[in-house]
């Protein structure tokens, strides 16, 4: 037992502050800060400016830009990151399918792909989600079926997030509708500009436009965009959802937020309620720390910590909790529209509706929380 | 940083374990033990002597072992999972943990010797009625007259003050401040009432009049700071002792589910169940965390850090115990309810360890006044 970071470590951490407070942009950083939605070319310059000082990637097989990190070191280095309010690098390029390429793709799709996908060249869409395929993902219907050379894509994609900058767009299809449903599943990789493929706007609670439908009509896609084998769609799903560690709970943008939610709190922080509120999300979100730490200190290469699922279920639940408080803050200020020009009412209060209604979704992404209590259920205490 | 036992300590856990569970592996052992004074079993109590447990804190000089507050956090996790009623955080961690703190080297080498060596049970008498967890006596007065000292007043509840071969006595000095005295049990003056407390264990009141009193360390110096730091000692762990008892009553509480049939499917069928099961394994996780990282805050010495991190884990402990005791009664039912079945037992110990040193809302309410002091709880800050 030690509670102290190494002395490398601790070096580390300090060379992590350093480059995300000083080599990022400030304009971009005060975007994150304010709460305001990101442009595409803020996400782009942001992700090569951590990829030319290989910080975007550092999970990647060392061939391909990762830096061979302990799972803790990944940890500070996100937890800097995300204190300095550095935008994270986009998560379909570098957590879902780059980690996908390079552990199942072909060298010819490791080569074409891995290098444009750590610095964002290409931008990657998710299509996984369909509307009768949710928390039952395997039940997906998108349909490819092959033809010569290529497959044929039929089908729905939803909830793609930030569909509208993909350039390209990883799905799980349908390649055989006779056996059991997980056995069916094959994964491609389609050129978003293919003809018969359509993005369709979502509007959200919010009155954001996040997420995306994805239509396919006869869309053809070359064989060699197949990752993996043939049918073995669902092990590279299980391996992508699966196999994170480290970032599971965003405890620095917790942490962060609930920091500035006292400064914004004002004369309110003299309220004895609101100050036993706020020291009551203090003590769990250092309990999520802890346990995060914990788990990156200790995972066994490959497999996933028991405790990943407790993460994802209490880094949720906080981070809807620390948006609440903000919109009790704001109160009546709250009403003023995000966006309008003519209010005297201050940002953050007329942002904090929106944000909230917005995390909304944290505890329904990435597996619900209650799709968590059922690992923990079944793989923890074994009911 | 480090989360993990050496090699010595698991091996340490290992003993305790095997230990404590050929006496209490049955519960209804404890019960049999529970329901005769003293309450504990002077057999264990010397076993755990023998095996230098009740010496574990203190230093060699003192006639202990000079291990630190690690060690005595696994002593005491392992007491928590049987429950055993022995009195190790009273007489050890309480008592003599001020005696440490305050005692002159003779008096430490005398008391905490004899402690460690098992033939003499130290109690600290220090609540007292109506007071609710302060550092400082109030009701008891210390009177000095020619160079000797008398305590008036009273003192409860005293956690094993009736079974104690001397008694550690904390009073309000006559020119101010809190003072700590060595006090025999057959003096003048001294009334002492044992009583069961709800769990099986053992308090008393004690009621002085004009007793002797021999002053711990310095006459007539305030120790308030000590009693503080020994309190926060105490608490976590405590904290320990509640991780044992809470991990043991959610692995009863599995057991249960996975084996009581009722409409003809055993209760684990149910996911209603299963969830709230698998809600009590994240307080239990999120608790584990917090307590070992103020067990490591505690090593450091520091004792700003140390209060600060005592109430932390004295909050999330007293969260999460009871949560997973009212809900492993509830997902037992009714069987839960009976004195023989261990469940509910284990639930009336994790009150109890509140009680003897502070509930959640006493915590929080320490923590609601620090709130503004900083801006962002960073748990691996060098001090």
């Amino acid at each position: 037992m030690q509670l102290e970071l190494s002395a490398e470590d601790q070096a580390f951490r300090e060379e992590m502050r350093t480059f995300f407070t000083t080599q990022v942009p400030q304009s971009i950083r005060d975007t994150v800060a304010n709460g305001r939605e990101l442009t595409k070319e803020q996400f782009v310059e942001n992700q090569r400016i951590l990829n030319a000082a290989g910080l975007a990637v550092p999970h990647w097989p060392e061939e391909w830009g990762g830096r061979g990190w302990s799972d803790l070191r990944r940890h500070l280095w996100l937890e800097e990151m995300q204190r300095a309010y550095v935008p994270a690098p986009l998560a379909f390029n570098a957590n879902m399918i780059g980690p996908v390429i390079a552990h199942f793709g072909t060298s010819s799709q490791k080569e074409r792909f891995l290098p444009a996908t750590a610095n964002l060249d290409i931008w990657w869409s998710q299509g996984f989600s369909e509307p009768d395929a949710g928390s039952d993902l395997a039940s997906l219907r998108t349909t490819a079926v092959r033809d010569g050379d290529h497959f044929v894509v039929n089908g729905q994609k939803t909830w793609t997030t930030l569909g509208q900058h993909g350039d390209w767009i990883f799905t799980l299809v349908r390649t055989d509708p006779d056996v059991k449903k997980q056995a069916g599943i094959s994964m491609l990789l389609i050129d978003m500009t293919s003809p018969g493929l359509e993005v369709r706007p979502i509007e959200l609670i919010d009155g954001s436009h996040e997420v995306n439908e994805v239509w396919f009509e006869d869309v053809r896609v070359p064989a060699d965009l197949l990752v993996g084998e043939l049918n073995g769609g669902w092990t590279i799903a299980k391996f992508l959802l699966g196999n994170e560690r480290v970032g599971v709970a965003p405890v620095g943008a917790i942490k962060r937020a609930l920091g500035r939610a006292k400064e914004l709190a004002g004369p309110l922080l003299d309220d004895p309620l609101t100050r036993a509120r706020v020291a009551g999300l203090e003590n769990e979100l250092l309990a999520l720390e802890l346990t995060a730490l914990r788990v990156a200190a200790h995972s066994s290469e490959g497999a996933p910590h028991p405790a990943s699922s407790v993460l994802k279920l209490k880094g949720t639940e906080l981070q809807q909790a620390v948006s609440e408080l903000v919109l009790d803050l704001a109160g009546p200020r709250a009403l003023g529209a995000a966006d309008a020009t003519g209010s005297d009412l201050p940002e953050w209060a007329r942002r904090s509706a929106p944000t909230y209604l917005n995390l909304r979704k944290a505890s329904i992404y990435g597996g619900s929380n209650e799709i968590q209590r059922q690992i923990i259920a079944r793989t923890i205490l074994g009911l | 940083m480090d989360f993990t036992y050496d090699d010595e300590q698991v091996a340490l856990r290992d003993a305790v374990r095997g230990l404590v569970r050929k006496a209490y592996g049955d519960f209804e052992e404890r019960r049999r033990t529970t329901r005769e004074d003293p309450g504990f079993s002077e057999k264990l109590w010397a076993q755990l002597a023998e095996m230098g447990l009740l010496g574990l804190p203190f230093s060699e000089d003192d006639g202990g072992v000079g291990a630190g507050p690690v060690e005595v956090g696994i002593v005491a996790h392992e007491l928590g999972r049987v429950l055993a009623p022995e009195p190790y955080l009273a007489s050890v961690v309480l008592a003599g943990g001020l005696v440490a703190a305050t005692g002159t080297p003779e008096q430490r080498a005398e008391l905490l010797g004899a402690l460690s060596a098992g033939e003499v049970l130290l109690a600290l008498a220090h609540q007292e009625p109506g007071s609710r967890w302060a550092p400082a006596a109030s009701a008891v007065t210390a009177r000095e007259e020619g160079g000797s000292w008398t305590l008036t007043g009273v003192k409860e509840p005293v956690a094993h003050g009736a079974r104690a071969d001397v008694l550690v006595v904390t009073a309000a000095l006559p020119d101010g401040g809190t003072g700590a005295f060595v006090v025999a049990p057959d003096a003048d003056g001294v009334t002492r009432e044992g009583y069961p407390t709800y769990d099986g264990g053992r308090a008393a009141r004690l009621s002085l009049s004009g007793t002797p009193a021999t002053p711990l360390g310095e006459p007539g110096a305030d120790v308030t700071d000590s009693i503080a730091a020994v309190l926060d000692t105490a608490r976590v762990v405590a904290g320990h002792e509640a991780l044992g008892a809470m991990e043991v009553a959610l692995a009863t509480t599995t057991e249960y589910l996975k084996n009581r049939k009722q409409f003809g499917v055993p209760l684990n069928t149910f996911q209603a169940l299963n969830f709230r099961a698998a809600d009590m394994y994240v307080s239990l996780e999120l608790a584990q965390s917090v307590v070992h990282w103020a067990t490591m805050v505690l090593a450091t010495g520091d004792g700003d850090r140390s209060a600060d991190a005592a109430a932390r884990a004295g909050l999330q402990v007293s969260r999460a115990g009871r949560h997973i005791g009212q809900e492993a009664i509830q997902l037992h039912g009714g069987i839960a309810m009976t004195a023989e079945y261990s469940v509910g037992s284990y639930t009336a110990h994790l009150h109890v360890l509140e009680q003897l040193l502070g509930d959640g809302q006493h915590h929080l309410a320490a923590l609601a006044g620090t709130v503004a002091d900083h801006e962002v709880l960073d748990p691996l800050a060098a001090s």
